[in-house]
């Protein structure tokens, strides 16, 4: 079988969308274009009826009434308004918020903003494994704490946090509990009947669905207020003004039941792959796996390359598009916040890659990655005096580096 | 991060990979930078009893524009005289690899690693 490259290992990062999932969408940009507010005509019915089809998947796929599911732009802006819109309304209570420094920068932004306007919020550190504590989760619990989040599958190592725990714990004492789970639709198997969280924020695209759509799970039972972020013409009974997109919904809807159908026979098959990855990249000396392996999607696998810098490898390995924690890789010049959090040292953040394997990887594509992988790494570790000295016995990570100061140099006798 | 064609034969070819004696007296050794950082850059010279330098050799962990700046490096230094090797400047090795502007700092880190070499060997001899 031939195999065309470069090969797409980043489905964390986005997904192609699933050839169903577009077949579905299509005819809403064509033949029924029709608004779905508009109440006077059959084009308005039809793209009406088309997102409430969909909001009835979503709500279907996540275990919850479809009342309870608002359309948005996707997970950031489900966030923002989740966070901020609980905030707002629920500030007589108190000003205190939990979260974990694990976070997708979505959730960490949106604290920091809310701490400018006058909250308090906490940033619990994970065990080394990337995993929550529950006895520091609830030691962080403070009389005045109106709001807790926490994202139920980290977007870079791909641990699954325990949100029944966390979630019973907030249900206690009366703290509104919002969980990311823009990383979890179709890799955790969950019901929302079953958890205790108020507010639920998905993404479409994760999901081989569209860019641009997501949703919000409001619970109303008992029922969670929200203040707007976004006013105008009342749409999604004033929780989020504007215009629906209908094609977009529809294919959210459509992507949301396919991961749900689909979830007993893809697990599996990615759990495989993702074993199979693992198995052949062990074969490399000096690899660490960032976060847990167990309480982990069966997507992701975050691997640091010891002694080998992120952005050579990232060239290296050019034929496959994977993510890297490297500072080279980021405009901000520090290396992955989240494997700094979980305790690894800059040289091991540097030199991680993230593999996230989907839906259309093959057996074929893997072998090729590991492949790829142990030549590639090899070879950059002959180009390394760092591999040189452990191969010597020389203890890098406690030898003494005269960092920053370039002025001065260092000189090995 | 788009690399000039220069950067990505270094890159892809380096030059002089590899290991001198650093025990050997005509061997002058520097490492220079920190894994923390993201670059370690290992440079070595042997000098011949004319004070011109015979060969190069470095081994570097970084980016592709350190592997690069130190290749190139290796390859100017042969048939240089020790003063002729201190005046290469970080300046002209970011000119002949084109670099971007976020990573002029992996040339200034080949040019530290020429003196942190130069001034090696030169403690050797008492200098």
């Amino acid at each position: 079988m031939k195999i065309k490259l470069p090969i797409y290992l980043d489905n964390s990062a986005t997904t192609k969308i699933d050839p169903r999932v577009l077949a579905k969408m299509l005819p809403y940009l064509t033949d029924d274009f029709g608004n779905p507010a508009s109440r006077s005509h059959s084009f308005g019915w039809t793209a009406e009826a088309a997102v409430e089809n969909a909001r009835q998947q979503v709500a279907d796929a996540v275990g919850c009434d479809s009342k309870e599911i608002i359309w948005t732009s996707g997970a950031t802006e489900s966030i923002n308004l989740a966070l901020k819109g609980a905030a707002e309304f629920y500030q007589e209570k108190g000003k205190h918020l939990i979260t974990v420094k694990t976070e997708h920068k979505a959730t960490l932004d949106t604290m920091r903003e809310l701490e400018r306007i006058g909250f308090e919020v906490t940033y619990l550190s994970p065990e080394t494994n990337g995993l929550i504590d529950i006895a520091k989760f609830a030691a962080a619990i403070r009389p005045d704490t109106i709001i807790a989040s926490v994202m139920f599958v980290n977007n870079e190592i791909g641990v699954i946090q325990d949100i029944s725990a966390i979630g019973q714990l907030c249900r206690e004492k009366g703290i509104i509990f919002h969980v990311d789970a823009a990383q979890a639709i179709g890799k955790v198997d969950f019901s929302l009947a079953d958890l205790n969280v108020d507010l639920m924020s998905f993404s479409a695209h994760k999901v081989y669905g569209p860019k641009g759509v997501g949703a919000l799970y409001v619970r109303r039972k008992p029922r969670v207020r929200l203040l707007p972020l976004i006013h105008g013409g009342g749409h999604e009974r004033g929780f989020r003004s504007g215009t629906l997109p209908a094609h977009q919904i529809v294919g959210m809807g459509e992507a949301f039941a396919i991961a749900k159908a689909e979830m007993a026979t893809e697990l599996p098959k990615l759990k495989y792959l993702q074993n199979k990855l693992l198995t052949g990249l062990q074969a490399i000396p000096e690899i660490y796996v960032n976060g847990d392996l167990e309480h982990r999607v069966p997507q992701n696998l975050n691997v640091s390359f010891n002694f080998v810098e992120g952005e050579s490898l990232m060239m290296a390995i050019k034929d496959i598009a994977v993510s890297s924690g490297s500072a080279c890789t980021s405009a901000s010049l520090e290396p992955s916040y989240v494997l700094r959090a979980i305790g690894r040292n800059d040289e091991l953040a540097h030199s991680s890659i993230r593999f996230s394997i989907g839906r259309f990887n093959t057996e074929e594509e893997i072998d090729y990655t590991i492949k790829l992988l142990q030549e590639k790494v090899a070879k950059l570790r002959e180009l390394s005096p760092l591999w040189e000295m452990f191969q010597d016995g020389i203890d890098v990570e406690n030898f003494q580096w005269d960092s920053h100061d370039t002025q001065r140099d260092v000189i090995l006798h | 991060m788009s690399y000039s064609n220069k950067v990505i034969d270094h890159y892809e070819n380096p030059r002089n990979v590899g290991a001198l004696d650093k025990n050997d007296p005509h061997v002058g050794t520097g490492m220079v930078g920190a894994p923390s950082c993201g670059d370690v850059m290992k440079l070595q010279i042997k000098v011949g009893d004319n004070g011109v330098i015979e060969d190069a050799k470095f081994k570097t962990y970084g980016c592709g524009s350190a592997i690069a700046s130190s290749s190139l490096v290796t390859e100017w230094l042969k048939g240089k005289s020790l003063d002729e090797a201190k005046t290469i400047k970080n300046s002209q090795i970011a000119d002949e690899l084109e670099l971007p502007p976020v990573k002029i700092h992996c040339s200034v880190l080949a040019e530290d690693a020429i003196k942190a070499a130069i001034a090696d060997y030169q403690a050797k001899h008492g200098k």
